[in-house]
């Protein structure tokens, strides 16, 4: 089955990715000027953006331990998860910046350096830029044995990111506990062991 | 009543006509039977620069955790509430303490439309026309007594028709208090209605606490018991995080709370491109209610 699977994805150019990927954001801004998304369109297109963000970068991580314990190879797909993943933050970060906090700097950079879960949110999407920004195949050759290194970055990145719902949230919710657990056990995976030959031919 | 805010909002930008209408509708029906008399006439003077949010607005975008943690959930879970046969029990330091049914403890009391700001502590706001009386009216019926320094409330818990209190978010039952003071405020109320409508199950049936000065929390919903206590009673999210959820939580510009800048708020059902507003201090009742804290350090006592 993981097989057929591999097979067919190989015909899947990576590209279709940024094809596909814009028309959630689309159609959450619709959502947002029909008024189907509430009555607080920019919160509720602010979470979205952010929620998926996480949600691909959970999936950009998930494909080497999908590989390593299921043979599923998703590899050719990653560095366009990681892209996409970067747009949906930044998209997520420029809501909160013009919709929500209407442009207003004062507010804005207080609120970056004095509320944690602020901070943590920003320090995150900082550390993405560099990946974004060294996602082609010029920096690739350039940078060698260190973008390997340097796409690290996103480990952190992603832990402060769920980390950033867990502590907006009012009280513990479950819904942001639940990602970061997801993140956690992600992570652990690449930890563990890869399990013997003999046991996958069983 | 001169209020120094001035309303930016028009009636284009949050309430749809039919509603605005039917509003006009329900004060000149209250003024026309006699209900009202002088007092909508204050309410009126009080609220008459304030559009209110529309019906939808009001009831679709709620905080009520006992029906999850989402803004939609109260909308969506609240309808097994089951708010037959209510009645409040009154205790402590009263002199007729007793279980109430919700008839006879608004038997007499004045019901009038208010037009108040309503102030989220995650700096987002309404424009509310509650329907109700004056909690002083309510307690002077209980007859409180002399030692009373605090009114304490509780929410009502249904385990089989609330599905966040079987997930245990927060610890409940709700419990929520004012300094004596404060709840015999005139602008004090408790609300049995939005719009002329009975009160929405989300919003807090059939009866709930509006305080327009504090942050929207304090404002406990389906209230099943009143206590008239001498100490300061134990509050719900002051229990959570004492840091974040002070006991007095007025609404305060200058008062930053750790997770939210309380300086500017976003207002509620203007759209995709509405500009946040500042956020105005006792959430505009300042002239009203200052003197309630006079020479209280608020950065202290936030």
């Amino acid at each position: 089955m993981i097989d057929a699977l591999n097979t067919s994805l190989r015909k899947l150019p990576a590209w279709t990715l940024y094809i596909v990927a814009p028309l959630p954001a689309a159609f959450w801004l619709w959502q947002g000027a029909t008024g189907a998304s509430g009555p607080e369109p920019i919160k509720a297109l602010e979470h979205s953006l952010g929620e998926f963000a996480l949600q691909l970068l959970i999936v950009g991580l998930a494909v080497t331990p999908l590989r390593k314990w299921t043979g599923l190879n998703l590899l050719k797909f990653r560095r366009a998860i990681g892209v996409v993943s970067f747009f949906y933050v930044l998209l997520h970060f420029l809501t909160w910046l013009v919709l929500d906090m209407s442009l207003l700097w004062g507010q804005i950079l207080g609120d970056i350096v004095k509320r944690p879960y602020i901070t943590i949110g920003f320090i995150g999407f900082v550390l993405l830029i560099p990946l974004a920004v060294t996602s082609n195949n010029a920096s690739v050759r350039k940078l060698g044995a260190r973008w390997r290194k340097l796409h690290k970055l996103v480990y952190p990145a992603v832990l402060l990111g769920g980390l950033h719902w867990v502590w907006l949230a009012k009280g513990w919710q479950v819904e942001p506990l639940l990602y970061m657990g997801a993140i956690l056990a992600i992570l652990a995976l690449r930890v563990i062991p890869k399990p013997r030959k003999r046991a996958l031919v069983a | 009543m001169a209020h120094r805010w001035t309303n930016k909002l028009t009636k284009a930008d949050v309430t749809p006509e039919a509603i605005w209408l039917n509003r006009r509708q329900i004060i000149a029906g209250l003024t026309a039977a006699g209900m009202a008399g002088a007092l909508a006439g204050r309410a009126e003077a009080a609220g008459d620069t304030l559009e209110p949010n529309s019906f939808d607005d009001i009831t679709s975008y709620n905080n009520y955790y006992e029906f999850g943690t989402g803004k939609n959930d109260p909308a969506d879970n609240a309808g097994a509430l089951d708010t037959s046969n209510w009645s409040i029990e009154i205790d402590g330091m009263v002199d007729r303490p007793g279980t109430y049914t919700l008839a006879d403890l608004i038997d007499g009391l004045t019901e009038e439309e208010r037009i108040y700001r309503f102030r989220c502590v995650e700096a987002w706001s309404m424009i509310v026309p509650w329907n109700g009386f004056e909690l002083a009216d309510l307690l002077a019926k209980a007859g409180v007594q002399e030692a009373a320094r605090y009114v304490a409330f509780e929410t009502v818990v249904q385990p089989e028709n609330m599905p966040g209190v079987r997930r245990k978010v927060i610890p409940f039952p709700y419990v929520e208090g004012l300094r004596i003071d404060e709840a015999m405020h005139p602008l004090t109320m408790m609300a049995t209605g939005i719009y002329g409508k009975p009160m929405p199950n989300q919003n807090g049936a059939p009866i709930r606490l509006v305080v327009p000065w504090k942050y929207g929390f304090k404002s406990i919903k389906s209230i099943v018991r009143i206590s008239l206590v001498a100490d300061e009673p134990p509050t719900t999210w002051n229990n959570l995080n004492a840091r974040e959820y002070g006991f007095y939580s007025n609404v305060n510009p200058q008062v930053s709370h750790p997770r939210w800048s309380q300086a500017s708020e976003r207002v509620i059902g203007g759209g995709l491109f509405a500009k946040r507003q500042e956020t105005l201090m006792f959430n505009g009742y300042e002239e009203e209610v200052a003197a309630l804290y006079d020479g209280m350090d608020l950065t202290k006592n936030y």
